[in-house]
């Protein structure tokens, strides 16, 4: 409500973070040829556009991408309904919190795509390992946030519920719930970037789809640009993901005083 | 005599501050009784129990021994009969001030149409017409207080249990609030258990004061205030026999008496 730019001052902004990637682009197509580094270290800007337009029509890109994606999106959806359940248990269960933390903080410590080739041994060169990673490193920032936002919450305001005569439902609905989707969608942010990672690695320990795939073949040809295709489009199946959460946060959390204005 | 609205009868609190300690007792063999559409001030020095008080009346936290009445009825649990108000607001941040207001009508699974009906008229008396849609970080401190008034009141208690709902805003807000709630008060004729530490609060909006020892705290003194129009508690401020009320009470608190 305060202090907001006008929108001459916005358009300026958004002039100038396209001036950049302009200006970056440019650097990229023609600063390393002028410094010297050959195309195997970093292929031309063109030469990556080229490239994709080969894999687009040659090696299935879209196909591909499909997959990844396909993969994010399902071990972050499950991996958030995990987190969350888990979450809203522990929260509300000091006791078992209690007995099962030394569990949760070593699997929380140990660095979850380590358990990629493990998965793959489990159920072979499948979609399941890539997604069962992504539900393993999804769900911790997502339990973890909600956990948090369970025990936040004013004891003073459960109890003027409970002078209401509210039950232990109508506690859950309407007020550990809605209170901890803040702190859940701070989560999901984190576990959006999280669940692209935990893919690639499934896809990079073994398999012949996905982005990580993709990934591997072009390194062991020698294709640079391959590989820096790969990598655009997994940030772009990133940005996709985190995008969707921003805009259906801004959506759920209207209400947030930070939120009144910002996206 | 009749039955009285609110009855503590011989109540005794212990708390067990850790696992193996003495228990502490907070409050010890404490009666007294509010009629219908009595307004009565709990005041003591801090720590003597006044807020447990509330808390065994509310049904949140049942006396150790002893018994609370409402209307002649044991309170063992929470019950529709009483509502509290405290000094944090407690409004929910993503619910409207409209719905706020209905959060407790709503548990008690009342209509949309009637919740919306209680809603409106309420907010409309405590001033806050404007401001039904909005949510409660866009309203002040005195705004959100008087939300919660509204909220408490939209149950329709027969009793009200406020624990110094105005002791975090600044003093002319605090004027202004306990003006609304004591034309509130008159205008229902709800009974209100009412806890401060302000001297002049308490005799301003009350029919009696009771003045707590320290812990475990017991009455001590039970002053009835003869000051006409408890309904405007504004004018009872100007009145010349406040002045001797809070000096009796100053005296009964040892207000002073530690400063040499």
């Amino acid at each position: 409500m305060s202090s907001e730019p006008s929108i001459s001052a916005t358009r300026r902004m958004t002039i100038g973070s396209v001036l950049l990637f302009i200006v970056f682009l440019a650097a990229w197509e023609w600063l390393p040829e002028a410094l010297g580094v050959p195309q195997f270290i970093i292929p031309k800007a063109s030469r990556v556009w080229e490239e994709s337009l080969r894999m687009w029509s040659r090696d299935r890109l879209l196909f591909h991408t499909g997959i990844t994606a396909m993969q994010v999106l399902v071990g972050f959806l499950l991996g958030m309904l995990l987190g969350m359940l888990v979450g809203f248990v522990l929260g509300m269960s000091p006791t078992t919190e209690f007995v099962l933390s030394p569990y949760i903080l070593a699997l929380q410590i140990a660095p979850k795509v380590a358990f990629a080739p493990l998965f793959v041994m489990w159920f072979g060169y499948t979609v399941y390992p890539k997604i069962l990673v992504a539900v393993l490193i999804v769900f911790f920032p997502v339990m973890i946030n909600v956990l948090g936002a369970v025990r936040a919450i004013d004891p003073d305001i459960v109890r003027l519920a409970r002078s209401f005569k509210a039950s232990r439902v109508q506690i859950f609905r309407k007020i550990q719930f809605p209170a901890s989707l803040p702190p859940f969608f701070a989560g999901l942010r984190i576990a959006a970037t999280l669940a692209v990672i935990g893919v690639v690695v499934g896809e990079l320990v073994g398999g012949n789809t996905g982005l990580g795939y993709l990934l591997t073949f072009g390194e062991g040809s020698g294709n640079t640009a391959m590989v820096f295709v790969a990598i655009i489009m997994l940030t772009l199946v990133g940005i996709v993901l985190y995008g969707a959460i921003v805009l259906i946060e801004n959506r759920v959390l209207h209400w947030l005083p930070s939120r009144a204005r910002t996206a | 005599m009749s039955t009285p609205r609110l009855e503590f009868r011989n109540v005794t609190k212990r708390f067990r501050s850790s696992k193996g300690a003495e228990p502490i007792t907070a409050v010890s063999e404490l009666s007294f009784t509010l009629a219908d559409g009595e307004v009565v001030s709990l005041i003591g020095p801090s720590g003597c129990g006044k807020s447990t008080l509330l808390n065994m009346g509310s049904g949140l936290d049942p006396a150790t021994e002893g018994q609370v009445f409402v209307d002649g009825q044991e309170v063992v649990s929470p019950n529709e009969h009483v509502a509290f108000m405290l000094q944090k607001d407690l409004l929910l941040p993503w619910r409207t001030i409209r719905e706020n207001v209905e959060f407790g009508l709503e548990i008690r699974g009342r209509s949309g149409r009637e919740r919306k009906e209680t809603a409106y008229e309420l907010l409309k008396k405590c001033r806050l017409g404007d401001f039904i849609e909005h949510y409660p970080h866009q309203l002040s401190g005195g705004m959100r207080q008087r939300a919660a008034l509204a909220r408490t009141l939209a149950v329709d208690p027969a009793v009200l249990l406020l624990d110094e709902p105005f002791s975090a805003l600044d003093a002319q807000t605090k004027m202004v609030l306990q003006q609304d709630l004591g034309r509130t008060l008159a205008d229902t004729g709800k009974t209100a258990l009412f806890v401060t530490h302000d001297l002049v609060e308490a005799i301003a909006l009350s029919d009696r004061v009771l003045v707590m020892s320290q812990r475990p705290g017991r009455i001590v003194e039970v002053i009835d205030i003869d000051i006409p129009d408890r309904g405007n508690p504004m004018e009872r401020r100007k009145s010349p026999k406040l002045g001797p009320y809070v000096a009796q009470l100053m005296d009964l608190l040892h207000i002073g008496e530690t400063i040499e």
